[in-house]
């Protein structure tokens, strides 16, 4: 039981230090340490992930968002050279609008968290479900279909790239 | 349950596989300057200690004896997250290799690895991708051209090299069937060795393994040549000896991290024939993965020696023409023939 308790603190650790840094992400002058920010969010996400017993979820996370999708941020903010007196002014206007859409998207996700079953979440810390070979299991299984044409849908998109980034289409 | 022994241990395992990888390291350094003073027909270093033994330790003397330097335009903060990142990712990732079998002590069975986590392999690969932000921060923190030609250069070489690289450890997967090394390993005895099942994931894995450390000939992170010394030019002491440092870690842990995947880790072929104890039998497994480990950082520097640098439009090509082409086919034969071979059901 001491043990549940010692999660339950880390677990809430690592959430105020995901929050916190999402919101330095916004806050902060700097490209370079909003991404760093950024960064630190995947991290204390991939923690609360490993905490709820689902490993193959939180590396995952690790690899592809911080470790690919992040550097690459990095990587473009580096060759732009962004920084305070570069960065162009924004319009009010669409300042407004975007806090109008992340406002109704917070409703959108606090909407369907209320509707959500929670009382199968009765042992959170030891559940089975993200282990990877469940994990495999209900992918191939289950949602083949639903998971197979997601991928083809990746590689549309990937072809669709690089078709953008070509200078002369013959 | 978790009791104060077996906190004992693991802390005691920790901190061996740590000092086991900074004297490997130390001594790596010793061991190029050699293998380089051979390959050239030279001495190499022979004055600090009999055969220049000591000269690792009078380098890390020098090292933090030198004047520290952080230029005034940087960001001070950065430039000294940026080494303390390339070295905290290169001291981690041996917790997850079994270095050996289990050693039997008053009937309690102590496994040879920090932990065997059902996720090792990826662990290994998150923790190579985090490896890259030392180098960019650093490179950027340091508000120099070279640097930061430098830093980009190799997290865009780390990056197209990951890819095959995770393709290759896919189709040993799939013939394995796990993802934890410590079974990997255990799989291994005999002669059932992955590298026979595996030649071209050996390959290719072995290619990006050179690609990922930055060792020659995809050192162009750091080309003197071109760059003056890329991503670490504006560091100086020992914040310039952790970078060079943790390249050499990683050397080591690659070197692992091969023998473990293809050439069958601590398992001696035929050992259990001899009829010996079982701990015996773990730590001649030890001294088998460290002489398999001693041959392939042998190998990255002989390769140093040997070949030139690639350009960069050739490292590309060879990395997403090439390599990446070539393991998907690896995927798909090693799918195909594991139908033929009636092993999926």
């Amino acid at each position: 039981m001491t043990q549940d308790y010692l999660q339950r603190y880390l677990f809430l650790i690592l959430g105020f230090f995901g929050v916190l840094s999402a919101l330095m992400v916004v806050f902060t002058k700097n490209p370079i340490h909003s991404v760093l920010y950024l960064v630190l969010t995947f991290f204390s996400i991939a923690g609360e992930y490993i905490l709820l017993n689902a490993q193959f979820i939180a590396i995952v996370n690790v690899i592809v968002y911080a470790g690919a999708i992040m550097v690459l941020f990095l990587f473009v903010i580096m060759l732009l050279n962004l920084n305070k007196e570069t960065e162009p002014h924004k319009n009010p206007y669409l300042k407004f609008a975007a806090v109008v859409t992340g406002g109704l998207m917070l409703i959108v996700l606090v909407g369907s968290l209320k509707m959500a079953d929670t009382t199968a979440i009765a042992t959170p810390y030891q559940g089975q479900k993200g282990l990877i070979s469940n994990l495999g299991f209900v992918l191939f299984h289950d949602f083949l279909l639903p998971f197979e044409i997601s991928s083809i849908l990746f590689l549309a998109a990937m072809v669709g790239a690089v078709m953008l980034g070509k200078k002369d289409i013959k | 349950m978790i009791t104060g022994g077996f906190i004992l241990y693991k802390v005691i395992l920790v901190v061996i596989v740590f000092l086991i990888s900074l004297v490997i390291a130390m001594y790596s350094t010793y061991a190029e300057r050699k293998v380089a003073a051979f390959m050239q027909d030279r001495i190499g270093p022979n004055r600090a200690g009999p055969f220049g033994l000591l000269q690792p330790l009078a380098d890390g003397l020098k090292m933090f004896m030198k004047e520290e330097i952080i230029p005034n335009l940087s960001n001070k903060f950065l430039f000294i997250l940026g080494p303390s990142v390339a070295m905290f990712t290169a001291c981690i990732t041996g917790a997850v290799i079994p270095w050996g079998k289990s050693l039997m002590i008053g009937g309690t069975a102590y496994p040879l690895q920090v932990t065997d986590i059902n996720i090792g392999i990826l662990y290994i690969m998150a923790v190579t991708s985090i490896g890259v932000y030392g180098i960019m921060i650093g490179g950027w923190a340091s508000n120099n051209k070279y640097s930061l030609m430098g830093a980009l250069r190799a997290s865009s070489q780390m990056i197209s090299y990951e890819i095959a690289m995770g393709l290759a450890i896919i189709a040993l997967v799939m013939h394995t069937g796990t993802l934890s090394l410590r079974d990997i390993s255990a799989m291994q005895s005999g002669w059932h060795w992955n590298i026979i099942y595996q030649p071209l994931g050996f390959l290719i894995f072995l290619i990006c393994a050179f690609a990922e450390t930055n060792r020659t000939p995809f050192d162009l992170p750091e080309s003197d040549s071109e760059l003056i010394g890329g991503y670490h030019t504006e560091y100086s002491s020992m914040k310039l000896g952790f970078y060079l440092f943790a390249e050499y870690i990683n050397m080591f842990i690659s070197s692992a991290v091969i023998s473990t995947l293809y050439f069958g880790g601590y398992n001696i072929p035929g050992i259990g024939h001899l009829g010996l104890s079982p701990n015996l039998v773990a730590i001649l497994g030890v001294v088998f993965l460290f002489a398999k480990i001693s041959f392939f950082i042998f190998f990255f520097m002989w390769v140093r020696w040997t070949l030139p640098r690639f350009r960069y439009d050739q490292l590309m090509n060879l990395g997403w023409k090439v390599l990446i082409p070539l393991s998907i086919l690896n995927v798909g034969l090693t799918g195909a023939l594991m139908w033929i071979f009636g092993r999926i059901h």
